[in-house]
């Protein structure tokens, strides 16, 4: 079930994710006053999501059925869907794509 | 004032949850694929809850690649958490002791980040923990039963399972968008940025885990700097 060597890899990946989160969290404890790095940390949840978005989604599957999802998901986004419903939608604008070029 | 409710934590994370379930049933499927087994892939989800670290490093689990390559590699990709957890050290109540701060900071992905973030008063931990449960029982569960089963899903489904963390991210960022000019452009010019990584010379050799880093820090630093949100913020929470 496991490899030996497995627990070394899982102990590498789970401690350095986990030291990133939580140093800053914990050394971290006066509020930060300053405008500049405020605004800095209330842009950085949008350009990090974004920036790891596009064009990565674009080459998640086939170009055209993954630009379909991201149309449907862009929309639902936009009519202010819930996270499941906008991942639910994509997923099936891509499904339904995928079929119609395979049978159609 | 501070939100400290744990079923309320339960409930903001329910949403959080169920795409999880969804996104780590398809990690769970190509961790498989990759040649992990359903329980190797079930520990990675259960400790290290998140998305796009996970999807890097499985193949060099699974190749038997350097212990420094999977470390360098989930440095890179997952920092931006660390940009996350300074924001959250601002949000939690400053009430939150070490010990709770050293739990609470396992759970900060990029879904619970912009929930918690969402709040308008400042979060206790009995929030946190509500937050953070939800969505770890969904990503695991997902985890495994998207690695058991992947021998009956039919490839079709599979492939278009692989866009839903994807949608995700997007049910976040637009409605942010459509609220703000000011986000809707500095997303736009990060958006810019990462498209010029991919497909500029020598910028293209950049690993992908970089160029978040590179593009989200660089966007959010301009438009802090010609269009600084926090001011009209204070003045809101002095009303």
């Amino acid at each position: 079930m496991f490899r030996p060597e497995f627990f070394l890899y899982l102990l590498t990946m789970a401690g350095v994710t986990y030291l990133i989160r939580m140093l800053p969290l914990v050394l971290i404890k006066e509020k930060i006053k300053n405008k500049y790095i405020l605004s800095f940390l209330d842009y950085i949840p949008y350009t990090v999501l974004a920036s790891m978005t596009v064009p990565a989604m674009f080459y998640a599957t086939d170009i055209v059925p993954a630009a379909v999802g991201f149309a449907v998901a862009v929309l639902c986004g936009y009519l202010e869907q819930s996270l499941v419903k906008v991942a639910a939608f994509s997923c099936l604008g891509v499904l339904i794509t995928e079929l119609v070029i395979k049978y159609v | 004032m501070e939100n400290n409710s744990f079923l309320k934590g339960i409930k903001d994370g329910l949403p959080i949850c169920i795409g999880y379930f969804a996104v780590s049933f398809a990690f769970g499927i190509s961790a498989v694929q990759s040649g992990l087994t359903w329980a190797e892939a079930l520990l990675i989800s259960m400790t290290n809850l998140t998305s796009a670290g996970q999807v890097a490093g499985v193949p060099i689990i699974a190749g038997g690649g350097s212990f420094i390559e999977l470390a360098v590699s989930q440095l890179v990709i997952n920092s931006r958490y660390a940009l996350m957890s300074v924001s959250v050290s601002q949000k939690l109540s400053k009430r939150v002791g070490l010990l709770h701060r050293f739990l609470i900071a396992f759970g900060n992905t990029d879904e619970i980040f912009a929930v918690t973030m969402s709040n308008k008063a400042s979060v206790g931990k009995k929030y946190m923990y509500g937050l953070i449960l939800t969505p770890w029982i969904g990503w695991s569960s997902g985890t495994l039963l998207g690695s058991l089963a992947q021998n009956i899903l039919p490839a079709v489904v599979i492939s278009s399972l692989a866009v839903a963390i994807y949608g995700m991210f997007i049910a976040i960022v637009l409605p942010a968008m459509k609220k703000s000019s000011n986000i809707t452009f500095c997303v736009l010019f990060a958006i810019t940025l990462s498209c010029i990584f991919k497909y500029a010379p020598f910028l293209s050799k950049v690993p992908s885990g970089f160029v978040i880093i590179i593009c989200a820090v660089i966007s959010s630093a301009v438009f802090a700097l010609i269009a600084p949100t926090s001011e009209k913020k204070e003045e809101d929470g002095n009303v």
